[in-house]
């Protein structure tokens, strides 16, 4: 058994969970649900098993490094982040339906993984810029965040379902429907995720501009990663104001979410592959 | 500080705010499409002549995040958080140091959440055992007497208003970094051949020589590969020197810099040179003799009258990997023989033996930054996770107890408190409590 066939076996098991909470939602199966928890659990299990593993394969090639450092190895986490992150919701919340909404961007982001053919998945040594010890905190801290905005993109697009079908008043959805959270406890969930997802990125910029200051001499360089980082802290910081100050809630600030959310994943993403910069090692 | 002054009103709005914020996130943008500090002609040959031009005066060419409009932005956030934060700031302060023993019972009446039990002692009694029992939950609580009754009050982490205050003043602190590094700091760079020494670097932007102060020593840069041809590490061994003392020593890599009177070298690049030192020691006599020599020139050694010269090299891009020399004493037939590049080699003559060693030279490319502002920079960031684990995750909570004498010496109790944030839970933490304590 190596890293890659439980990495493997992550993305069907993310997927069949993905199936587990949708069965519940649509069928309302009661009895599912602490299965769904369960199934979750033992595929993040896996997963951990799977990058532990990595980790330690890393050190038999004698290359000896986090498997954080490319852009398989990060979406890999990312997806583990994600399944964290929902986890511990679920915990506090005690409500299962978020999982439609959460999973399957984990099983999402394995399928990237594990299917993209762009994406070199070799246990590769790290060219000297990676080699410092900002590496394991900048990476760790911003997956925390941007795996928050996640699932509270997840929870604005539930409300914007959830207040679409209240408007219409359609009794055939609201049957569907009528297992979401009530509207105010989502809006709150969103707000309280997105909270804790913006004090994360805020660390994740911190530690990354510590970084390039040991790496470079310089803490900030206004290069394309960067700024998008300081763009998605911005559409967060409006979206915080305008609900502490100006009583923002409901459909805005789910809308935002969802804007946010876009903004991050350009952050991650789209930067790398369509702009040049500092970070165009994470490109492969 | 509260006056109607439109302008301080217009600059102390969360409007402003946002709207600022919205701006800047739009903008950013721009810079990060159309790449950021290349030559005049780089635009003009990407974009095409009047693009070019237009980018130009719109200055997001070539360092918009650099140009008057930006800095204009950064600057009107600035001033919109002192201003916001002076008009509000002193409200908040109102708020913690409120009399809170100063409230109408009738208000304490209408608050939840909210519980209601009976005892059979006098107030007093009742009133002092209250007291007690809060400050074993660790509730400190204030005591007052009020129309016909008794109020106590009890609050924690009301100094927690202030959070989004630390958050708004760490911004500046951190903007104020960022100042200072730019006002008494500088950036540049310098190439440093191996043995050389320099007292000046170049300025990144306008390339101006800058006076160090003191000497830097590059004595050897080397460099490893992985086997798969990834780049290791880069190394440089760097030397400090004043009035041509060496002061300090180290061996610099990416990610681990070398920092002296506030300036800080750190390996950035390389630059392989056709040029080698070669040392030759005489084996029988032990004279040592060393020369930089161009690749395919003969050398005539001073000393001993050797004759050399690399004839052929192979290598990787500009690095050379093995090298073929070509030696003579003019004692018989040259030798021709091929060496690695830092390796040495025995070459035996009918005279003497000689070891001969050869190394490809090399520039390292330093970057060097003096920037006294980082630590305020730092100090600011770390206030701002301070600051926004306050302002998120910390509430001011409060507790109110009225009791009021009901029948014969019994007393009336009515329990109730507010938090201004996680509600929910609070009202917990007041269920909890209240079953503590209502059996007094």
């Amino acid at each position: 058994m190596d890293s890659s066939q439980l990495i493997g076996i992550t993305t069907f098991t993310y997927l069949f969970s993905t199936i587990l909470y949708a069965v519940i939602f649509i069928f309302k199966t009661k009895r599912l649900e602490t299965i769904a928890t369960i199934f979750t659990i033992i595929a993040f299990l896996i997963q951990t098993a799977g990058i532990g593993l990595r980790w330690l394969e890393s050190y038999q090639l004698g290359i000896g490094r986090a498997p954080l450092t490319n852009m398989y190895e990060s979406v890999v986490f990312f997806a583990w982040t994600i399944i964290l992150v929902y986890l511990i919701i679920e915990w506090k919340y005690k409500t299962r339906i978020i999982g439609v909404f959460a999973v399957p961007f984990a099983f999402l982001a394995m399928a990237y993984a594990s299917f993209s053919s762009g994406l070199t998945k070799e246990i590769v040594p790290l060219i000297p810029a990676l080699q410092s010890n900002w590496l394991i905190a900048h990476v760790v801290t911003c997956f925390i965040g941007y795996a928050a905005f996640a699932i509270a993109a997840g929870l604005g697009i539930m409300y914007l379902i959830k207040n679409t079908s209240e408007t219409r008043q359609s009794t055939n959805d609201s049957t569907l429907l009528g297992s979401l959270p009530p509207l105010k406890v989502i809006d709150d969930i969103t707000h309280k995720t997105m909270v804790f997802g913006f004090l994360w990125l805020s660390i994740g910029i911190i530690t990354g501009a510590i970084w390039a200051n040991s790496a470079w001499g310089t803490y900030w360089s206004w290069d394309p990663k960067e700024t998008w980082s300081l763009i998605t802290w911005f559409v967060y910081a409006i979206t915080l104001h305008a609900r502490y100050t100006r009583g923002w809630g409901g459909t805005r600030i789910a809308w935002l979410a969802i804007v946010g959310f876009i903004s991050v994943i350009f952050t991650y993403y789209g930067v790398n592959f369509l702009l040049s910069g500092l970070h165009s090692y994470g490109a492969n | 500080m509260k006056n109607n002054n439109p302008i301080w009103d217009f600059f102390a709005s969360v409007k402003l705010a946002l709207f600022t914020l919205f701006i800047l996130s739009i903008t950013s943008i721009i810079g990060t499409v159309i790449p950021q500090k290349e030559s005049a002609q780089w635009y003009i040959d990407k974009y095409g002549d009047s693009t070019a031009n237009l980018f130009q005066i719109l200055s997001f060419t070539p360092d918009m995040y650099g140009s008057a409009w930006f800095l204009f932005l950064l600057g009107l956030l600035c001033l919109n958080l002192i201003v916001c934060s002076l008009e509000r700031f002193p409200g908040v302060w109102r708020q913690i140091k409120a009399d809170n023993l100063n409230i109408p019972v009738n208000r304490l009446e209408k608050m939840t959440p909210q519980h209601q039990w009976h005892s059979p002692i006098k107030p007093e009694s009742v009133a002092s055992s209250l007291k007690q029992a809060l400050n074993a939950n660790g509730w400190k609580a204030e005591e007052r007497k009020v129309d016909d009754g008794i109020l106590l009050f009890a609050q924690q982490g009301a100094i927690t208003r202030t959070g989004v205050y630390i958050v708004h003043t760490s911004i500046l602190i951190i903007f104020a970094g960022a100042l200072i590094g730019s006002f008494l700091g500088f950036k540049g760079s310098v190439m440093l051949p191996e043995t050389r020494t320099t007292d000046k670097i170049y300025a990144f932007d306008t390339q101006a020589p800058i006076d160090l102060g003191f000497e830097v020593r590059c004595d050897s840069f080397n460099m490893e590969f992985y086997a798969n041809g990834m780049p290791k590490f880069y190394r440089s061994q760097l030397a400090i020197l004043e009035n041509g003392k060496v002061i300090k020593e180290k061996a610099i890599m990416v990610n681990d810099p070398l920092t002296y009177k506030g300036i800080t070298f750190y390996q950035s690049s390389y630059q392989a040179y056709q040029e080698f030192l070669i040392t030759i020691v005489n084996k029988k006599t032990g004279v040592s003799e060393s020369a930089i020599i161009p690749y395919q020139q003969q050398q005539n050694m001073q000393e001993s009258g050797i004759r050399l010269g690399i004839i052929n090299a192979e290598g990787q891009g500009q690095s050379v990997i093995r090298m073929k020399i070509w030696f003579t004493d003019d004692n018989g037939e040259p030798s021709v023989f091929w060496l690695d590049n830092g390796e040495q080699a025995t070459v035996e003559r009918s005279t003497s033996n000689y070891t001969i060693s050869a190394k490809q030279m090399y520039a390292t490319g330093l970057q060097v930054a003096k920037d006294p502002g980082v630590w305020v920079v730092y100090a600011g960031c770390f206030l701002m996770i301070i600051g926004l684990i306050v302002a998120f995750f910390m509430s001011h909570r409060r507790i109110w107890l009225y009791i009021r004498e009901d029948t014969d010496n019994m007393s009336s109790i009515l329990l109730t408190g507010n938090a201004n944030k996680n509600k929910a839970d609070f009202e917990k933490k007041m269920q909890l409590l209240a079953q503590q304590i209502n059996t007094i």
